[in-house]
C-alpha cells in the first residue's frame, strides 16, 4: 500500500503532542441533552489540530465520543457497528471486565463514571498554559449548557513530570512514524527491538504494523459524506476513521500511603531498602533511570538526545533472570521490549527458532513481540501531591483522592490497550510467573484455581527468587471509558 | 510413561429434544460454560485419567457459506460431541465412564436419535466415537496423577522457602540440596507424593517408532509419484485461492457476547471453530496431507511444551465429519482469545494458514501458506464467525497454565537429581 501524506490539519493535536506546556488541563465527560444544540457547539468548537505551530498554543480542546454519544447524535446503528467491536460493546462490558482486571473493588458497578446512569457520551479535553478556568468558562457559555449535561470533571494537577508515587513518569512512549519511511517487517523478521511504530498503529487508515489497514466504517460516497477522505483501500468510499483513532480513559485512584507503607514495613522501616523496593516494582528508579544498563547499540527511535539514551537505550536481553529488573516490574511487563524471534538467531538457528526447534530456556517464547502491543499515553494526574514523608503517616480524615487519569491512543483497541491490560499487566501468569500480577495496577481479585494473587517476586542470578508476599491493592479504578477522537472531518460529519 | 489419547463420541440430537438437553448440560455448570467438577450427571473429577472434557453442541451458523460456490446448503443434523484426552487408552476411560457416570451420561444421550433405554452404553459410544484427522498433545506422557502431584510439590517448594528465607540466599547447588532434603522428609512422612514413571505399553512403543520410521520410509518411497502430484496440486490450488472468496465480514455482537460470556473465567479457554470445507477433491486431499503431517509432527517432534513455538496450548485437534464436507477444530489454551490469536499470527502464521486455508471464506492466502491470517482483523472475524460455544467445559488443573506444568515438571526433575552441575542448579533455581 503506498503510503499518503497525514494531512496534520484534519487530526486532532493529541495524537501527536502530549500538550505538555499547557500544564493545565481538565476533562468534561457530558452527556448530550439537546442534539441541535450539541452539534451547533461541536461545529464552532476551536478544536486544536496536528499542525505544528510557532509559538505552539498555548489554549487547545479536543473531543472524542462514546458509541453511545455517536448514537445520542443520530449516527446511524450501520456506521457504528462498523467500528470496533471493543469500542461498540464498551469497557464495562461483563467479560471484557473479567479480561482488564476490573473485578472485585474495581469493578465497573462500583466506578464514580462510565456504568450506565453515569456513561458519558462525549469527553472535551480543555488544555491551558494558565487561567484554565477562564478558558472552560469562555467555551462553555449558555450553547454549551443547553446542549451538555456535565456527568463529571477531571481536573487535573501537574505534579511536575512526577506521578504520585512519586517515580518521574512518561519516559518512554513509542516514536510514531508520521513519515511511513519506516516499512514495517514481515511477521518474524523483526530481529531487535526497535521502538518507531507504525503510524497505522496509532492513527486509523494508514498502514499498521501488519502493513494493513485497521478497520474503520467505510461509507458510501454521497452528499452527507462529501467532507470526508476517500478510503486508502477503497478508492470510491468514503473513510469516517481516517485520521481519527481510539481513546482509551481509565481514572485509576493510587494510594500513596499504603504503597510506601508496605514498602516501607517490609523493609524493616530502612529508607534506601524501600526504596529499592519500589525501584524493584516500578522497574525503573525514582529519577526513571532504568535498572538494567544501557546499551551501546543505539535503538531506532531512541536518542540521540542523551537524556534518553540514559533512560531509553536498554532492553532486558542482557538480564535474562529478571535479576536487576525483576520480571514481573511494571516497566517489563509494560513494554518487554523485545522483537519478533528472541536471541536474534541467524542461519540455520533462525529457521529452529521459527519452528520452536531446540528451545531450551523455560522463559523462551513466552512473550509476544511488542512492536504489535504498543500504544500512546497522554494521562496526567490528579490530586495533591505527596511527600514520600508524609505518605508514611496515617492519612487525615477526609483525604483528597489521588492518582492518574489514564489516557492512550491506539487503533485496535482489542489488540493494543486491551491485550497489554490483559495479558501483560493482569496476567498472574506474565512471562513464567505465577500468583503475581502487575506490583502497581494489580488487582488481588482471585481467579479459578488461583486463590492468591499478591505476590511478587525478586529474581536472583544463581539463587533462589525471593518472594514478597501479600502486596495490597494500590490502585483502584474509578471509572473508565472508550472513546473515538475523530478528525476534524469526521467530526463535520457527526455535527452535520 | 503413559501417552494420552482422544476420544469424540459424536451423535444426532433429537430434534424435538434439543431444548432440554440444553437446560441438562447447563444444570451440570457452576459458572457460564464451566462444569462443576462434581456435578450430578457425570463428575469429571472421579475420573483421574481425564484432562480435559467438554460437552458441545455442534451448532455451525456457517452452513449457507457454500453458496459462494453455487452449492446448495446442506442440511446437516444437529450432533451432541462429548470428548476429552485422556491417559491411556480412549476404550478404557469410556468403560470407566460408563461404569461411574452411566446414569448421567444415558440421561444425556438419551437426547440423542439413536439412543434408546436398552441401549448399550459403553457400545454405543465406541460406535460413536469420531477419530480426529490430526491431534496435539502439550507433554506427551505428562498424566493428570504427575500434574497434580508436581503442583503439590511446587507449592510445597514454594512455602517451604517462604517459611525459611535463608535458602533464598544459599548458592544454587546448596539451595537445591536443602529444599531436595525437605522434599525428600516430606515424601517420607507422606505428605507429598511423587509416583515414579510408569513402563511404557509395549505395544504403544513398537507402533510409535513403526509410525516415526514408517511414514517417512513410505513417504520416500512414494516420492516418484507424490512429487508430481504435489506439484500440480499446488499449482491448481494457486489457481483456486486467486479466486476463492473471502468470507471475514464483521461478525454480529450478539454472537460475539455469547461467546465471551463463557470466556475468561479461568486462566485457560475452551474453543471450538467450524465451518464447510472449499469444494473438489484437490481441496480435500490437500487438507487430508496437511492434518496427516501436522499429526505426524504433533507425535514425533511437537511433544514437548510446544506446537512450533506457542506454548499455550494443553491439547488441540482437528476433526472430519459429515464425508470430510466439514471440518472442526477444537483447542484447549492458555490466556484470552486474542492473545492466542495473536499468539497462532505472530510466531505460525504460516501454520495457521495452512491448516486452515481450506476452510470456505478463510482470509485469501497466497501459495497456501502465506499471507492469510497475516491480515490479522480479517482472521479474527474468520475464526469468531465460525466459532461454536462449549456447553459443558472441564478441566482437570483449573488455574494452572500449559507453562506452569512445564515448570512444576521441571522442579520435579530437578528434585529427582541427587546433584545438579552448577548451570543446571542455576536454571533450576531460577524456576520458581
Amino acid at each position: 500500500m503506498r503510503a499518503s501524506e497525514v494531512e496534520f490539519s484534519d487530526v486532532q493535536g493529541l495524537v501527536r503532542f502530549g500538550f505538555g506546556k499547557m500544564t493545565r488541563a481538565a476533562y468534561l465527560l457530558a452527556r448530550i441533552k439537546d442534539v441541535a444544540a450539541a452539534k451547533a457547539w461541536l461545529r464552532t468548537a476551536p478544536i486544536t489540530t496536528a499542525v505544528a505551530m510557532s509559538p505552539p498554543p498555548t489554549l487547545a480542546i479536543q473531543v472524542a465520543f462514546t458509541a453511545a454519544g455517536l448514537e445520542a447524535l443520530g449516527v446511524a446503528p450501520s456506521v457504528i457497528h462498523q467500528f470496533s467491536h471493543e469500542f461498540v460493546g464498551g469497557m464495562t462490558e461483563p467479560s471484557r471486565a473479567r479480561r482488564l482486571g476490573d473485578l472485585g473493588i474495581n469493578a465497573p458497578e462500583t466506578w464514580d463514571w462510565g456504568w450506565r446512569a453515569t456513561m458519558p457520551h462525549l469527553v472535551i479535553m480543555f488544555f491551558a498554559a494558565d487561567q484554565l478556568d477562564a478558558f472552560i468558562g469562555r467555551s462553555t457559555g449558555a450553547g454549551f449548557g443547553a446542549a451538555f449535561d456535565v456527568v463529571r470533571r477531571l481536573s487535573t494537577s501537574d505534579l511536575d513530570g512526577v506521578e504520585p508515587f512519586g517515580f518521574v513518569d512518561g519516559v518512554s512512549q513509542p516514536v510514531v512514524d508520521w513519515q511511513q519511511q519506516h516499512r514495517s517487517p514481515a511477521l518474524g523478521r523483526q530481529l531487535d527491538y526497535e521502538n518507531v511504530v507504525a503510524l497505522g498503529e496509532f492513527l486509523l487508515g494508514y498502514p499498521n504494523e501488519y502493513r494493513k489497514v485497521t478497520d474503520r466504517p467505510i461509507l458510501d460516497a454521497d452528499t452527507s459524506t462529501a467532507m470526508l477522505l476517500p478510503a486508502v483501500d477503497s478508492p470510491d468510499k468514503r473513510d469516517l476513521g481516517k485520521n481519527g483513532t481510539y481513546l482509551v480513559v481509565r481514572q485509576l485512584r493510587q494510594d500513596v500511603r499504603a504503597f510506601w507503607q508496605f514498602v516501607g514495613k517490609h523493609a524493616n522501616g530502612n529508607g534506601k531498602d524501600a526504596e529499592q523496593l519500589a525501584a524493584a516494582f516500578v522497574g525503573r528508579a525514582l529519577n526513571g533511570d532504568p535498572l538494567v544498563p544501557i546499551q551501546q547499540k543505539p535503538i531506532p527511535g531512541i536518542g540521540p538526545n542523551p537524556a534518553e539514551v540514559r533512560q531509553n537505550q536498554f532492553t532486558f536481553d542482557e538480564d535474562p533472570f529478571g535479576a536487576r529488573c525483576p520480571f514481573g516490574s511494571h516497566v517489563r511487563r509494560v513494554n518487554p521490549r523485545n522483537a519478533d524471534l528472541p536471541g536474534h538467531p541467524n542461519g540455520l538457528a533462525k529457521l529452529a527458532a521459527v519452528f520452536g526447534l531446540g528451545r531450551e530456556g523455560f522463559r523462551d517464547d513466552l512473550t509476544s513481540s511488542v512492536r504489535f502491543h504498543r500504544v500512546l499515553r497522554r494521562g496526567r494526574e490528579y490530586g495533591p501531591g505527596i511527600s514520600r514523608a508524609e505518605a508514611l503517616e496515617p492519612a487525615p480524615p477526609n483525604e483528597a483522592e489521588r492518582g492518574l487519569h489514564f489516557l492512550c491512543l491506539n487503533a485496535n483497541i482489542s489488540r493494543q490497550f486491551e491485550f497489554l491490560q490483559n495479558a501483560w499487566v493482569m496476567n498472574t501468569k506474565f512471562s513464567g510467573l505465577t500468583g503475581a500480577s502487575d506490583p502497581l495496577l494489580g488487582t488481588r481479585a482471585a481467579i479459578r484455581g488461583c486463590p492468591s494473587t499478591s505476590d511478587f517476586a525478586l529474581e536472583q542470578e544463581g539463587m533462589l527468587r525471593r518472594r514478597v508476599a501479600g502486596l495490597p491493592q494500590f490502585v483502584t479504578v474509578r471509572g473508565g471509558a472508550y472513546f473515538f477522537l475523530p478528525s476534524l472531518r469526521a467530526l463535520q460529519y457527526f455535527s452535520a | 510413561m503413559i501417552p494420552q489419547s482422544s476420544f469424540m463420541v459424536l451423535a444426532e440430537i433429537d430434534p424435538g429434544r434439543e431444548t432440554e438437553l440444553r437446560e441438562l448440560l447447563a444444570s451440570m455448570n457452576d459458572a457460564p460454560g464451566h462444569a462443576n467438577p462434581e456435578n450430578a450427571l457425570v463428575p469429571f473429577a472421579r475420573f483421574q485419567t481425564l484432562h480435559v472434557a467438554r460437552f458441545l453442541i455442534v451448532d455451525d451458523k456457517t452452513t449457507g457459506d457454500v453458496t459462494s460456490y453455487g452449492l446448495a446448503p446442506e442440511q446437516y443434523p444437529l450432533y451432541l460431541a462429548f470428548l476429552g484426552d485422556v491417559d491411556g487408552e480412549p476404550d478404557a476411560f469410556l468403560a470407566a465412564a460408563a461404569r461411574d457416570a452411566g446414569n448421567g451420561l444415558r440421561t444425556i444421550f438419551s437426547c440423542c436419535k439413536d439412543f434408546s433405554a436398552g441401549t448399550d452404553l459403553l457400545r454405543w459410544m465406541k460406535k460413536h466415537n469420531t477419530r480426529s484427522a490430526a491431534n496435539y498433545v502439550n507433554w506427551r506422557g505428562r498424566t493428570v496423577q504427575q500434574a497434580r502431584e508436581e503442583a503439590i510439590l511446587h507449592d510445597a517448594i514454594q512455602n517451604y522457602v517462604e517459611t525459611n528465607a535463608a535458602v533464598c540466599g544459599m548458592p544454587a547447588r546448596e539451595a537445591h540440596a536443602t529444599v531436595r532434603r525437605h522434599i525428600a522428609a516430606e515424601q517420607s512422612a507422606g505428605r507429598i507424593t511423587l509416583s515414579p514413571e510408569p513402563p511404557t505399553p509395549l505395544g504403544w512403543k513398537i507402533a510409535d517408532v513403526a509410525h516415526l520410521v514408517g511414514v517417512p520410509a513410505i513417504v520416500l518411497l512414494a516420492l516418484p509419484v507424490l512429487v508430481p502430484v504435489a506439484l500440480l496440486g499446488l499449482l491448481r490450488l494457486r489457481m483456486l485461492e486467486k479466486t476463492d472468496a473471502e468470507l471475514c465480514g464483521r461478525v454480529d455482537q450478539a454472537h460475539t457476547d455469547a461467546l465471551a460470556n463463557i470466556e475468561d473465567h479461568d486462566v485457560s479457554n475452551q474453543f471450538t471453530a467450524m465451518g464447510s470445507l472449499k469444494p473438489g477433491l484437490v481441496r480435500r486431499w490437500s487438507s487430508a496431507a496437511v492434518f496427516f503431517v501436522i499429526d505426524y509432527a504433533a507425535r514425533h517432534v511437537f511433544n514437548r511444551g510446544g506446537l512450533a513455538r506457542v506454548r499455550t496450548i494443553h491439547f488441540a485437534r482437528w476433526v472430519f465429519i459429515d464425508g470430510g464436507k466439514r471440518a472442526m477444530f477444537m483447542s484447549n489454551y492458555d490466556g484470552s482469545l486474542e492473545a492466542y490469536m495473536d499468539d497462532f499470527i505472530n510466531k505460525v502464521g504460516f501454520g495457521l494458514n495452512l491448516a486452515f486455508n481450506a476452510g470456505i471464506g478463510y482470509p485469501r492466502t497466497k501459495w497456501l501458506a502465506f499471507d492469510g491470517c497475516e491480515d490479522e482483523r480479517k482472521f479474527k472475524e474468520y475464526l469468531r464467525r465460525h466459532q461454536v460455544p462449549t456447553q459443558v467445559w472441564y478441566k482437570a488443573y483449573p488455574g494452572l497454565t500449559a507453562v506452569d506444568l512445564e515448570r512444576n515438571g521441571r522442579l520435579r526433575q530437578g528434585v529427582d537429581s541427587p546433584m545438579l552441575t552448577d548451570q543446571a542448579a542455576r536454571e533450576w533455581a531460577a524456576l520458581l
